[in-house]
């Protein structure tokens, strides 16, 4: 071999986000290529969608309607990646949640509207939790995979929600198409500056969790058992209860999100009401390093990448597929650059050497 | 009801499910869990559909989609093996690459319909005399090229899993990567070719879904079977021969929705719909419990390897 | 004996980060020999061996086989030269059986029939006189099945090196007697045959030629035939070295800590330690020495309440602790410090800083849900001072740290919580002399406080002279007690390698 693969100790931060950096221009490099084909300017097109996230107050409002969900569920699986246990189940975390919140929000509008968007956003935090209780129970008892487990359970709420979508829950006065009953004005949450509270939620959230993870003790027992349980079992922790406590804490908020999107965003309970968040957050979560005020921010700017997506598809009538594939050019070359941020390539010297002394 | 035809259907729906099924769990036993499955699928059910329109050819059809699919696991394998990348976030990048990459290829595609060529040839091909047998020959084999070719895959890919060196070694690198590199076989070169391998096979079921099943070309046309198939993994415990059966069952929970009336059951489709994961989890569950080294998710499954980690 | 080299090793170095496990290494092996490889514990024999199997690449120096210089990029190119390496800690597949484990990676027909591979195997395994049963799956086998099954492996590879990685330590005397009947076998058959090893007897009984290794580096290579096991040690542990650390002397002579007969199971059901009694008096220190893995993390893990005890107990001021878990230790007030072997993977949190560090073991004691970081951020400076901790700030990740500060952040967070006990394991490894008597002076002055120390070591210099008793292990069991002040090198060295010394002068009765 050439080369040498080594582990990097001398890195700074500074130059780890260089290299993410370039990362995500090589990614807009490449996916120039695929515009380029379609016949479209490259430069047009990221200006374009640019101007679509930020060019008008409607734009601007839609971008941060659309990070509001990703922060939220981002704030919640990285409590689980911390503890290095892989909770992908976030997108039936928060199906679940806004099942539990759409519960009171049909059957009790009659409660006042404080009180039951209190109610709505605790039912939904804990049943959220408690869908999540369920795998990360099985992987303390008995060590099941919790990745494979938490994919599953996430299509057991999509399909439940589809049930009461078109079964029970169907609102009657719907014509007999598929929907459930809008919630009563008591149900949904109030706006702020033009957008629904939930971006207060978002900020208070990665506040409380950037506290949480640093300034307590239970998030200082979390960070220790995901860096080594043999630590924290020397250190005289319960590891199991810290497990199932936190995964509790990490499904709650998902289920917070499901709360969220239902009473402000969809204004009911419906299958559209996670629009894939759930699996966007884990993306986002990993990307941001697990570090709350960096999830704001990576959240923000998948946020663009949507919102300007849906705007370059009325822009230039090119397809929103396209803004997948930047996204899905973004990641391949994010998660690629983390190969050259955690090892160096080192070049086999004494092979040189050789190579000089037999090659005249 | 006529159950053989029920029956019949089942494994049509069930076909691009088992290609699925097989591509994720050959992945699995290379050590890697790739989520793209849906991605892929995608990227060979466009890819089939686009080559069908242009050559009419059904055989560079299916090569297409192989290809296509193949592709997905290349990009899979350079960033888990080459680069040591995170598997599950790469594979769900994968799905969103896949996505986009389908609704890009297939924004012109919308609407159309499968060359007439394809279809006489992917259409209703009588196997002789088995076809005869009652009841399972109705089910069985009156099917197309396609399904056949599902059997023959699965069967195949049984036989090289446990019978061969090659497969044997695969699982080896599966299992404990480790103790595989120790006994001199080349962990990159495997896993890079069963990862291929993979995604050409999960491209196949794509092509089935554009090709044969529906067979126009349709906005996100795989409709969450990659996942299915990540749970048919799973469900069927690693073994490409109860993979048919997996597959069928499933595809057979999938149709029945509509059926279920005629039988007279108070049972909700959609209920019906959950039962494929439930089953999943059970027979997880039941595995981790039961402690048992057979039937177990390959040792490996999700951690890259690194000869000199210490 | 043809003198012919067979292999060739050069100037081999290799690093770890910023460890150095092998330098400058030199070997010949030469056809129809048995070479030993003596050496203690993180000498750098299995970096070596690892190197001559093609799994690590070496940064620098080259491999002769034959006569011509040979890189390998992989174990393949290795196995292809006939290089046949028995790894300490198997490489075999649990779900596979025996003979699938065999010929995984070998080149043959496409496909495996069932039953002419099993007969092959049988016939070499009853030509070399091994019994296994071909189709017996990994998992349900012991420790010397498995063994068998890599033997047989390299053997059915018609492997002409052979190097086998402290193969004796999990076998039976039969078994071992086996063994030694392949190597012999192998060894007329013109083959070259490594064994690494630190059991003195065997190295005499089967080895030809030894190569001593101390620290990385090649201290000599002796025939057998000149040498004798004293020589050997000598050469191993290194002339006696006036270290002059001063040893404190206490009055102290009351006990602290009785451990009666202390028996624990690893994971494989196996004695890792057997029946371990002993006593430690406040103001003592007690030195334990033994080669790696002779039980001493499991000893220092018993007592620290994380590892579970199968028999006997363990009575801190006469109260037993045993089934007790870490936090019911600590919440007990009982004033123990482990401070473990491994520093970075169970003493400290690598990628946190020093506060968080030293916080670790006392948090629980803050009231509420906030901890509060602010003493202890005063604690951190005061460390950094009183021991001279280079660090570029208490908020810099522990793993960046030399290992010298490494320790020292570790024993200082134990030092400033009082104990009376105080267990420490290999506190002075990989750190340089100047550290390492900053280590020795720390401990000094916590016995003159009469806290009771209990040290395990492996430098025999620094046991003898810092020490007021040595307890030796061997293989989980406690070959004896002796007296640091009047103990020799040798005579640790010996009852290392298990020889019992009851009858001689210094050592006490142990029972």
């Amino acid at each position: 071999m050439l080369f040498r693969i080594i582990k990097r100790t001398d890195l700074t931060g500074t130059q780890a986000v260089m290299f993410r950096t370039a990362a995500v221009f090589l990614a807009l490099l490449t996916s120039s290529v695929f515009i380029i084909i379609l016949g479209n300017n490259p430069f047009e097109v990221y200006a374009s969608m640019l101007e679509g996230s930020f060019g008008s107050v409607y734009g601007i409002k839609e971008t941060i309607i659309k990070t509001i969900p990703l922060v939220i569920t981002s704030l919640g699986i990285a409590v689980a990646f911390k503890m290095k246990f892989w909770n992908i189940g976030a997108e039936g975390q928060i199906f679940m949640g806004a099942f539990a919140a759409s519960y009171f929000a049909l059957n009790h509008a009659d409660i006042p509207r404080p009180a039951l968007l209190v109610i709505m956003a605790a039912a939904g935090f804990l049943v959220g939790g408690l869908w999540a209780l369920i795998p990360a129970i099985f992987k303390a008892q008995f060590g099941t995979n919790e990745t494979l487990f938490t994919l599953m359970m996430n299509y057991i709420a999509l399909k439940w929600v589809t049930y009461l979508q078109y079964g029970p829950w169907k609102d009657p006065g719907a014509n007999g198409f598929p929907k459930i009953a809008n919630f009563h004005d008591n149900a949904i949450l109030p706006k702020v500056f033009g957008v629904h509270i939930g971006w207060i939620i978002a900020i208070v959230l990665i506040v409380i969790m950037y506290v949480f993870i640093h300034h307590t003790k239970r998030g200082f027992e979390i960070s220790v058992i995901g860096e080594s349980e043999n630590t924290a079992r020397y250190a005289g922790m319960n590891v199991k209860k810290i497990i199932i406590t936190s995964i509790l804490i990490s499904g709650g908020i998902c289920g917070l999100t499901g709360m969220i999107q239902a009473s402000a965003v969809n204004n009911t309970l419906a299958v559209e009401v996670t629009g894939g968040v759930g699996y966007m957050a884990i993306i986002t979560t990993w990307l941001a390093q697990l570090s709350a005020p960096v999830i704001l921010l990576v959240s923000f700017l998948f946020a663009v990448l949507v919102q300007g997506g849906a705007y370059i598809q009325t822009a230039f009538q090119i397809p929103q597929s396209v803004a997948s594939i930047i996204q899905g050019m973004i990641l391949f070359f994010v998660l690629g650059s983390e190969f050259f941020i955690q090892y160096k390539l080192i070049l086999n010297k004494s092979i040189l050497k050789k190579e000089a002394k037999g090659g005249i | 009801m006529d159950f053989a035809l029920l029956f019949a259907y089942a494994v049509h729906a069930g076909t691009p499910l088992l290609f699925a099924t097989l591509g994720e769990m050959v992945t699995e036993k290379s050590g890697n869990l790739n989520l793209g499955v849906e991605g892929m699928m995608l990227m060979g059910a466009v890819m089939g559909f686009q080559v069908g329109i242009a050559t009419s050819n059904p055989l560079l059809a299916v090569v297409g989609a192989a290809a296509a699919g193949a592709l997905g696991g290349l990009i899979f394998a350079f960033l888990t093996v080459t680069l040591r990348a995170n598997q599950v976030v790469s594979g769900l990048a994968l799905t969103i690459f896949g996505t986009g990459f389908a609704g890009f290829f297939g924004q012109k595609l919308t609407g159309k319909i499968v060359p007439g060529p394809i279809t006489t040839f992917f259409g209703e091909a009588k196997v002789p005399l088995l076809s005869d047998i009652p009841f399972v020959g109705k089910i069985l084999f009156a099917q197309n090229l396609f399904v056949y070719f599902g059997y023959v895959a699965a069967i195949a890919l049984g036989v090289y899993l446990f019978h061969t060196r090659k497969g044997l070694n695969l699982r080896a690198v599966g299992e404990n990567p480790a103790a595989a590199d120790a006994s001199g076989i080349n962990i990159s070169l495997y896993k890079y070719t069963h990862i291929l391998l993979g995604g050409a096979l999960c491209g196949l079921g794509g092509a089935y879904l554009s090709l044969v099943y529906v067979p126009t070309w349709k906005e996100n046309i795989t409709a969450g079977r990659g996942w299915i198939a990540v749970a048919l993994v799973i469900f069927t415990t690693w073994s490409p021969y109860r993979a048919i059966i997996g597959s069928y069952l499933f595809g057979c929970l999938d149709i029945i929705g509509f059926r279920i009336q005629d039988l007279k059951i108070k049972v909700s489709p959609y209920i019906i719909d959950m039962l494929p994961y439930i089953v999943t989890i059970v027979v997880l569950v039941f595995i981790s419990m039961r402690k048992s080294k057979e039937n177990a998710p390959p040792k490996g499954l999700g951690n890259p390897y690194f000869r000199e980690d210490r | 004996m043809n003198k012919q080299a067979f292999i060739q090793i050069k100037d081999i170095t290799k690093t770890f980060g910023s460890v150095v496990a092998n330098k400058d290494i030199s070997l010949t092996v030469y056809k129809g020999e048995i070479h030993a490889l003596l050496g203690e514990n993180g000498s750098g024999k299995s970096t070596l061996m690892n190197v001559l199997s093609g799994i690590y690449s070496p940064d620098s120096g080259s491999i002769f086989i034959d006569g011509k210089e040979v890189r390998f990029s992989s174990p393949k190119d290795s196995i292809e030269l006939g290089i046949g390496m028995i790894h300490q800690h198997f490489k075999l597949v649990d779900v596979f059986t025996a003979k699938e484990n065999i010929i995984a990676g070998q080149s043959g027909s496409f496909f495996v029939g069932s039953k002419k591979l099993s007969k092959q195997i049988k016939q070499i395994s009853e030509k070399f006189g091994l019994d296994i049963d071909p189709d017996k799956k990994i998992y349900n086998m012991s420790v010397g099945e498995k063994q068998t099954v890599e033997i047989l492996k390299v053997l059915y590879r018609g492997a002409n090196i052979l190097i086998l990685d402290e193969p004796t330590a999990v076998l039976t005397p039969l078994e071992v007697e086996k063994l030694f009947k392949i190597m012999k076998n192998m060894k007329e058959a013109g083959c070259a045959v490594i064994i690494i090893t630190h059991k003195m007897h065997e190295v005499m009984e089967i080895s030809d030629r030894i190569t001593v290794l101390r620290k990385g580096e090649t201290i000599g290579t002796v025939d057998k035939k000149d040498t004798t096991p004293k020589q050997l040690t000598e050469m191993m542990v290194g002339r006696h070295i006036d270290l002059s650390i001063k040893r404190v002397e206490t009055t102290g002579k009351e006990p602290i800590l009785k451990v009666q007969n202390l028996t624990v199971l690893d994971e494989e059901k196996v004695k890792a330690l057997n029946d371990v009694s002993f006593e430690l008096s406040k103001g003592e220190i007690l030195g334990v020495a033994g080669v790696a893995g002779s039980g001493q993390k499991e000893l220092c893990e018993a007592i620290a309440g994380l590892y579970p005890v199968a028999d006997g107990n363990i009575l801190y001021e006469g109260e037993d602790i045993v089934g007790k878990n870490p936090r019911e230790i600590i919440k007990k007030g009982i004033s123990m410090s482990f401070i473990p072997e491994d520093r970075l993977g169970m003493g400290l949190v690598a990628s946190m800083d020093m506060v968080d560090n030293l916080i670790l073991k006392d948090y629980q004691n803050q009231k509420g849900l906030l901890i509060d970081r602010a003493p202890v951020k005063q604690k951190a400076e005061m460390l950094i001072k009183k021991l001279d901790i280079r660090t570029p700030g208490i908020h810099h990740p522990v793993k960046q740290l030399s290992g010298g500060n490494i320790q020292k952040v570790l024993l200082g967070r134990e030092i400033e919580s009082n104990p009376h006990l105080l267990i420490t394991a290999y506190p002075v490894r990989g750190l340089d002399i100047g550290a390492s008597y900053t280590i020795y002076d720390l401990l000094n002055e916590q016995k003159a406080k009469d806290v009771a120390i209990l040290y395990i070591g492996e430098d025999l210099d620094v046991l003898l002279e810092l020490c007021d008793r040595i307890m030796v292990l061997c293989d989980g069991k406690l070959i004896g007690i002796v007296d640091a002040k009047t103990a020799t090198k040798e005579q640790l060295g010996l009852m290392m390698a298990g020889e019992e010394m009851e009858q001689e002068k210094g050592v006490e009765s142990v029972v």
